[in-house]
């Protein structure tokens, strides 16, 4: 999705760095032989990102600017939730749907060109106060999780599967918000993709909350 | 014997003595894996110095041993271990993170790429960043 983005934008001091939110040994890299990005795509199986960045879901992405300072915190990425809509035989979407991901897409890539052209002039580089208000709220619970996911990922690592697992499961437990650390506590599936029936039952049990939170961006739905 | 994970590594401490919820560690390993040393003021770690609550100094240092997960407690941050005490992990406070992320400076990580090559974030400082998560599934 960010190569086309990257290769417009490669020339003015600017770099897309994919990661992986995958800890499955191997999982990610069929994609990325698949896709071959000329930028970083790196591997984080132990959410490195999730403990540093509070990430929670994918997409989601971090604005980082030359300075090394965070200009928009972790957020979603042109994502919305109107895969919700999709009719599972198909997988396709309604139409109103389907305009509104389409829009969500456009909305950020052209927010990430303002960025890279215009810097702190541009309306999507968030001032610090804003940057703040927009930080992820962490609780104890959630580093809480964080830690028994990493300690579940070596056990499992290290052959321990069944204390693995159930560290897996007590993180998710402990920090219900992170579909990073869910998926990979759901046990093995080698379909790979969204489209379990457990994981449409976890978004349907969402009710009206959103899966993927509001983004402070103008033209975002 | 024991296996510490911690914010910047994997650390293996052969003369740890896990009892129950107590990890106590050789001094030399304790600086190591942590940074936190015993001194006459208290356990310390750089600049900063936790004084020993009086009267219970031999749940946290015992000659020249420290019981890290006392400390780790004491400090509130989150401390996990295996069933059999032969793994554990020491972590920051949420309080540490959101005051790490409120200073807007970007964490560093260093993670592999599909080849195995280490990237760290200050590899690109020099140039806007767009970190965006993606997964298989």
């Amino acid at each position: 999705m960010w190569q086309a983005l990257y290769e417009e934008l490669a020339d003015q001091n600017f770099v897309v760095i994919a990661v992986a939110m995958d800890s499955r040994e191997g999982d990610a890299l069929p994609w990325i032989e698949a896709a071959k990005p000329t930028y970083p795509t790196l591997i984080d199986r132990e959410h490195r990102l999730a403990e540093l960045y509070g990430v929670v879901n994918v997409p989601q992405a971090i604005w980082i600017d030359e300075g090394g300072r965070i200009v928009r915190p972790a957020e979603a990425a042109g994502a919305y939730e109107g895969f919700r809509k999709m009719n599972r035989a198909t997988r396709e979407l309604p139409a109103d749907a389907a305009q509104l991901t389409s829009q969500a897409k456009t909305t950020y890539l052209n927010a990430v060109r303002d960025w890279v052209r215009r810097g702190p002039d541009s309306e999507h580089a968030l001032p610090a106060d804003r940057a703040r208000a927009h930080l992820p709220a962490l609780t104890e619970d959630m580093v809480t999780a964080q830690a028994m996911f990493r300690l579940g990922q070596y056990l499992l690592r290290h052959g321990e599967r069944e204390e693995g697992e159930r560290w897996l499961k007590e993180a998710s437990r402990r920090h219900p918000d992170s579909w990073c650390i869910w998926r990979q506590g759901a046990g093995v599936n080698e379909l790979g993709l969204a489209a379990l029936p457990d994981f449409w039952e976890r978004v349907e049990a969402l009710g009206d909350r959103r899966y993927y939170a509001t983004v402070d961006m103008k033209g975002m739905p | 014997m024991a296996t510490i994970l911690t914010e910047t590594g994997e650390f293996e401490a052969p003369q740890a003595e896990v009892s129950g919820e107590a990890l106590w560690l050789s001094a030399r390993e304790a600086e190591t894996a942590t940074g936190w040393v015993a001194r006459p003021e208290g356990l310390c770690k750089t600049e900063t110095c936790v004084p020993l609550p009086p009267g219970r100094e031999e749940e946290f240092v015992r000659g020249a041993r420290v019981n890290i997960a006392a400390l780790w407690r004491h400090l509130g941050q989150p401390i996990v271990h295996s069933d059999r005490g032969h793994l554990w992990l020491l972590a920051s406070s949420a309080h540490d993170r959101a005051a790490a992320l409120r200073s807007l400076e970007a964490p560093n990580f260093t993670l592999p790429d599909a080849s195995g090559r280490p990237h760290s974030l200050t590899d690109y400082r020099g140039k806007k960043v767009f970190l965006v998560t993606w997964a298989s599934w």
